[in-house]
């Protein structure tokens, strides 16, 4: 079953210096429990695609459907984990209060156990007296993805998430990210510049092209549930995606030997 | 352990201002007869507070304050918060606030004693006016402040309009808000004080200082409620940034945890 269908969409920013097209075209699908990965080069209307799937943006063409329900207006069961997490947060709410935020319908006891529940699953239980600025940024970005979780999205939805942490952090948060979708079966659309992180993340890379962004390539990535940082970014499966996408992004296919 | 006592380098410069009023009043520099020198009026103070009818002005005049603080506040937030999220209203409005906003509050004591009598309604009233402005402005411009991605995170889980006001917006307002408070609160100060100079009948500081001013005998009377006026105005000013920093410790940058 078909959790996203993208159709069409097409978005046209109407500006001071005239028209600009971000996306155009776009066409693709993410099935139920898939883990998608978009890449396209900086600028390419990434950003744009995301927030009219988040129902941010109205597309000027085109339909987003969530589970068959075309998206008009932001969708109730969807989430948002940006790249910018220190802006992200709310930094007048402490820790627990932020994952909080979006279960504003449940009863407190439900909250709080939610809340309890997505801080322990990103590895930061004792922290939610905290306050953001108390914790380092992988942290910060570590309690937006506890946010979201604690939502139960049918998509959860990330902007370049780990773009603006150390490498070191970066590795750990995405392998975070892999454990979370085996345990909990979420399905996740994340949008990057960064290859090698398409590749070792995704179920699937969606390759664009420069803005207006459509979709050039749309790859499988056959290296199973399980990866490992060290052994799947050295293994010929692993080098011969990278090489394909990289000639991708640089204009064209090209045969890998 | 140094023997001598430490003085705050905050108050440094509160020491020097009264070490050259001093100077000044006790030299002929300027007629030491009018200007009484701060080791007369500062006494005069302190015995002043022990005196039941003089307390008894300086908490009509506190009261006054407050009151007017308050209800400035129950005011210009809200008006502050329509203006500042709601452009046609801001549009339509902002020349009116514009032209009111630089008419001192004392130029309106004639018309408001005229329209309000010599009760405290006209003291509050202008007081209100005056400290209406600090909190509109700061409110409204906090608003334009609010982190856009603050308002898209927000809106992302489903916020409602209003719910993005007051779950998103007026809590990053909050500081600016609390900062309007504090300028407002001298404001308040001074106009009430004014306002009582002018109006003898109402009780208050101001009564106090115009009473002992007739005939320029009792200059240390006078002073000593003027100066009195600006350690009030000090305090307050120091509670406020008091209640600001413990509220709102997370506006103060600060180095995370890496």
């Amino acid at each position: 079953m078909n959790m996203l269908e993208v159709d069409g969409l097409g978005h046209t920013y109407k500006g001071k210096d005239g028209l600009h097209t971000a996306i155009d075209g776009l066409n693709f699908t993410v099935g139920a429990g898939e883990l998608v990965c978009v890449v396209g080069p900086s600028g390419c209307g990434k950003s744009t695609l995301l927030r009219t799937i988040a129902g941010l943006i109205r597309p000027s063409r085109g339909t987003v459907s969530l589970h068959g329900n075309r998206v008009d207006g932001v969708p109730p069961d969807l989430a948002v984990v940006f790249q910018d997490y220190s802006r992200s947060l709310f930094p007048w709410l402490s820790v627990t209060r932020n994952v909080e935020f979006p279960l504003r319908s449940l009863s407190r006891t439900e909250r709080e156990q939610r809340a309890a529940e997505a801080l322990a699953a990103v590895g930061l239980a004792g922290a939610g007296r905290k306050y953001p600025w108390q914790l380092s940024g992988g942290m910060q970005q570590r309690v937006a993805i506890a946010r979201a979780l604690a939502y139960r999205p049918s998509l959860l939805l990330m902007d370049e998430p780990f773009a603006s942490v150390d490498a070191q952090t970066r590795f750990e948060l995405e392998d975070l990210l892999l454990r979370i979708r085996r345990e909990q079966d979420t399905t996740v659309l994340l949008v990057t510049h960064d290859i090698d992180e398409s590749v070792y993340l995704g179920d699937r890379v969606l390759v664009l092209s420069k803005s207006p962004a459509t979709v050039v390539a749309d790859l499988d990535v056959p290296l199973g549930p399980v990866r490992d940082q060290i052994t799947t970014r050295a293994g010929e499966e692993f080098v011969e995606l990278r090489a394909k996408v990289a000639g991708l992004l640089q204009g064209g296919p090209v045969t890998v030997r | 352990m140094s023997g001598a006592p430490r003085v705050p380098a905050s108050l440094i410069g509160l020491a020097g201002f009264f070490a050259v009023w001093e100077v000044a009043s006790r030299t002929d520099l300027v007629p030491g007869y009018y200007l009484r020198p701060p080791s007369v009026v500062l006494p005069t103070m302190v015995r002043l507070l022990g005196d039941v009818e003089f307390v008894r002005a300086v908490l009509a005049t506190l009261v006054a304050t407050l009151l007017a603080l308050v209800i400035a506040v129950l005011i210009a937030v809200p008006a502050g918060l329509v203006l500042g999220s709601v452009p046609p209203v801001r549009r339509a409005v902002m020349t009116l606030v514009e032209f009111l906003r630089p008419i001192p509050s004392v130029a309106l004591i004639p018309l408001a004693l005229l329209t309000f009598g010599t009760g405290p309604d006209t003291k509050v009233t202008l007081a209100v006016y005056g400290a209406l402005w600090p909190i509109l402005f700061n409110t409204m411009y906090a608003l334009d402040e609010v982190d856009p991605l603050h308002v898209e995170t927000a809106r992302a889980f489903g916020t409602s309009r209003l719910g993005l006001l007051r779950r998103v917006a007026l809590p990053s307002a909050a500081p600016f808000v609390l900062t309007g408070v504090r300028l407002s609160f001298a404001i308040a100060l001074a106009v009430v004080i004014s306002t009582e100079l002018f109006s003898g009948g109402t009780i208050g500081l101001g009564q106090v200082v115009n009473t002992a001013s007739g005939g320029g005998f009792n200059m240390d009377t006078v002073l000593a409620g003027t100066v009195l006026a600006g350690l009030i105005g000090f305090g307050a000013n120091a509670g406020l940034e008091w209640l600001h920093r413990r509220a709102f410790g997370w506006t103060q940058p600060r180095g995370g945890a890496e």
